[in-house]
């Protein structure tokens, strides 16, 4: 197995480790580039400054959103790039998390304790479900999990519309949040650095730090013994049967682990958008955007999932507008106003998608490493 | 001429493998635990023949797939796009040709639906052996890329689609006579419905007949069996490989016809939304067998449209139930195909 090592993982050289804080919060797997490293940096010294860099609700949504899709990615580069298997169920266990606690918000009223029991049952309910995908499915191979989780994705998507008793049907549930997080709570009564500190901003911290928070338990994980198996079944399945690991168990476990993370995601989603609906967290489009991300980024570097939701949040927001611009540009011209009309912004990440699986398996990060190297 | 003779006896002496009988019996069995369930014997027959035409149409889609996964170990994501591209390759057709499908003519009407049938499978036929060499080739033998690559494949498919046919859902008219029902009795059965089983059954049979009876057959079987072997007797495998990836290509356009002709709406979605289906489909029939994919069409269709009549809310997951309970009791489908 010494031939196939990839440049995205280098073979983890144990007289590099310095011991320190920084080492093991980041469990000893530093970026390993120094352009990746500043990336890395500015990208978490803007989440954390953009409620006082920035005014208006544009730019800390658009934050919000980053952190969230950070701990999705990261969860599914769990499944992707450590584990080697395709989920299309990751939606579903985000939406769940979402669900849940809208659900318990609305019906148990806005109370931390509602948060607690929502995040909780939907914790239970995806690990349970992706538990009994994963036995039902890996057992025999592990292409069956990929179209099992298709199927099951879209049957629970239909019924999350369907009982719309439950989870408000197509409409979606709106809720109130506990008190502390609303817009109305001041915190202080003087603003800091000319901003208020209100509800919306402890909001705003909640997501950023939860959604920190996970990510490096995901990095601890990914880098743990257990992570370790993860890739041995990865790059030689049969081989680390023959070694005496439990192939189903471990891709099974590591499907649960990934469900849980994306289950938290959903919820902080919920939480920040105060709504929760089948288009914010369980459609199919959706997951499409978390499979961009990281390939784009760089499949099992972790790394990437910054990198790769970053990246791509920004260029939904503002990409378009561009778009848009260049597409009125050239109106007159047959089918080429339709090819770079903003709505057509999926054909050309589709393109880069493609290109990205042959040419740069690392993804962005893959690429800044070899540099480095 | 005594080789012929000698072939002929050693055919007979040859051990035979056995047809597995359980998951055939499976289908009349199904039909007829649910007689007493729904009751009324002619709104039985009316669900049946709605759900033999349903499962027609899902194997026509469905087909491909498996056979290109049987021989290739190819599991193509992105063949939702060919059944919408299938789908969209009629209107080359609807639109000078209009007149036809106003006109109060059977031959007419089916004459339409055939040309339509024969423009989509040419239409997706090439589309399909681009894919394959653009998209698919350079990561034979990798699943993991496969699945990647083919679901960016389909996205770029179907944002094309919106560029070239736009955004909007098209709605397409199903020709004059295969409009409305017929009656016999109580029982109700849609035309187009029949006209759907009799294509399902004609392309199944010419399937069976081509696998099982002709050389081209017989090599795409032993190449399901050992491509490397086939190799080495001398046979060009890969070309063997594209072929069948643009057959199958070109049975999802069919089926992308008879689907649209259904659902009388153009959508670029409508294929990745019915496979869901076909992938549920082809893991319950066994991944590579055709014969496994006829039955589990069928037994999905039945079981939905029983399920739909007697608790619709249960419907809408009943076939994740049946997948379930088929992989409980053999874990690798109805038909495993051996090899892999």
């Amino acid at each position: 197995m010494t031939a196939t090592s990839a440049p995205t993982n280098i073979p983890f050289d144990e007289t590099k480790v310095r011991s320190g804080v920084l080492q093991s919060l980041l469990s000893s797997d530093p970026p390993r580039s120094r352009v990746l490293s500043l990336i890395l940096v500015a990208i978490l010294f803007l989440l954390a400054a953009t409620p006082f860099l920035f005014s208006g609700s544009q730019p800390l949504s658009t934050a919000a959103k980053i952190c969230v899709f950070i701990v999705l990615v990261a969860s599914y580069d769990l499944l992707l790039g450590y584990s080697g298997i395709v989920s299309f169920a990751h939606t579903m266990f985000f939406g769940i998390g979402g669900y849940g606690v809208a659900i318990a918000l609305e019906r148990l009223g806005a109370a931390w304790t509602s948060v607690g029991i929502g995040l909780l049952a939907a914790l239970a309910l995806s690990a349970a479900l992706a538990a009994a995908i994963g036995l039902l499915s890996l057992r025999v191979r592990a292409i069956f999990f990929s179209m099992i989780t298709l199927a099951v994705a879209s049957a629970m998507a239909v019924l999350a519309s369907q009982l719309s008793e439950i989870t408000g049907g197509e409409d979606g549930l709106s809720f109130q949040l506990p008190p502390a997080l609303r817009p109305a709570f001041r915190l202080l009564s003087e603003p800091v650095f000319g901003t208020a500190v209100n509800g919306r901003l402890l909001a705003y911290y909640l997501v950023f730090f939860v959604s920190l928070g996970v990510f490096l338990l995901l990095l601890r994980v990914v880098n743990s013994p257990f992570g370790r198996v993860l890739q041995a079944i990865r790059e030689n399945e049969f081989r680390a049967e023959a070694l005496g690991y439990r192939v189903v168990a471990y891709r099974t476990a590591a499907s649960v682990i990934s469900a849980l993370a994306a289950t938290v995601a959903g919820a902080l989603m919920a939480l920040w958008l105060r709504y929760n609906g089948p288009d914010t967290t369980l459609s199919f489009s959706i997951m499409i955007d978390i499979l961009l991300m990281v390939v784009i980024g760089g499949m099992g570097t972790m790394y990437g999932a910054v990198i790769g939701a970053a990246l791509f949040v920004l260029a939904q927001s503002y990409l378009q507008v561009l778009m848009e611009a260049g597409s009125s540009a050239v109106a007159g011209v047959p089918i080429l106003p339709n090819l770079i009309h903003p709505d057509r912004w999926l054909l050309w990440l589709g393109a880069l998608f493609i290109v990205s699986v042959y040419a740069f398996p690392g993804g962005i990060v893959g690429r800044l490493r070899q540099r480095g190297n | 001429m005594s080789d012929m003779t000698a072939d002929a006896t050693t055919a007979a002496e040859l051990p035979r493998t056995k047809t597995d009988w359980v998951p055939l019996a499976l289908v009349p069995a199904l039909a007829l635990l649910a007689l007493p369930f729904v009751g009324e014997p002619s709104t039985w027959v009316t669900l049946t023949v709605a759900g033999l035409a349903m499962g027609m149409m899902i194997f026509l889609m469905a087909s491909g797939l498996t056979l290109v996964f049987g021989l290739m170990d190819i599991i193509n994501f992105g063949h939702g796009v060919f059944i919408s591209l299938g789908a969209y390759a009629t209107l080359l057709v609807l639109g000078p040709l209009a007149g036809w499908a106003q006109a109060d003519s059977v031959g007419l009407n089916l004459a339409l639906l055939l040309l339509c049938i024969l423009v989509a499978m040419a239409v997706t036929g090439v589309v399909g052996a681009v894919f394959e060499r653009v998209i698919v080739r350079p990561v034979y033998g990798s699943h993991l890329k496969q699945i990647l690559v083919t679901m960016g494949g389909l996205i770029v498919a179907e944002q094309a689609i919106h560029a070239i046919w736009g955004a909007s859902p098209i709605p397409i008219p199903l020709p004059e006579t295969l409009r409305g029902a017929f009656v016999l009795g109580d029982i109700v059965m849609e035309r187009y419905r029949v006209v759907a089983v009799a294509v399902g059954l004609t392309v199944f049979v010419a399937m069976q007949l081509m696998l099982n009876r002709t050389r081209i057959g017989l090599l795409i079987r032993a190449g399901v069996e050992n491509p490397e072997m086939v190799e080495a007797l001398g046979y060009r495998i890969k070309r063997l490989f594209v072929s069948v990836f643009v057959a199958g290509s070109a049975l999802a356009g069919l089926g992308g016809v008879m689907w649209a002709f259904y659902r009388q709406t153009l959508t670029a979605g409508m294929g990745m939304e019915v496979m869901v289906l076909v992938f549920i489909v082809i893991i319950i029939g066994g991944l590579g067998s055709v014969g496994g994919c006829f039955v589990g069409s069928i037994l999905v269709a039945l079981v939905a449209n029983y399920v739909g009549f007697l608790a619709p809310k249960l419907a809408l997951i009943s076939n994740i139930l049946v997948m379930a309970l088929v992989l409980i009791w053999r874990p690798q489908g109805l038909f495993p195909v051996a090899r892999r």
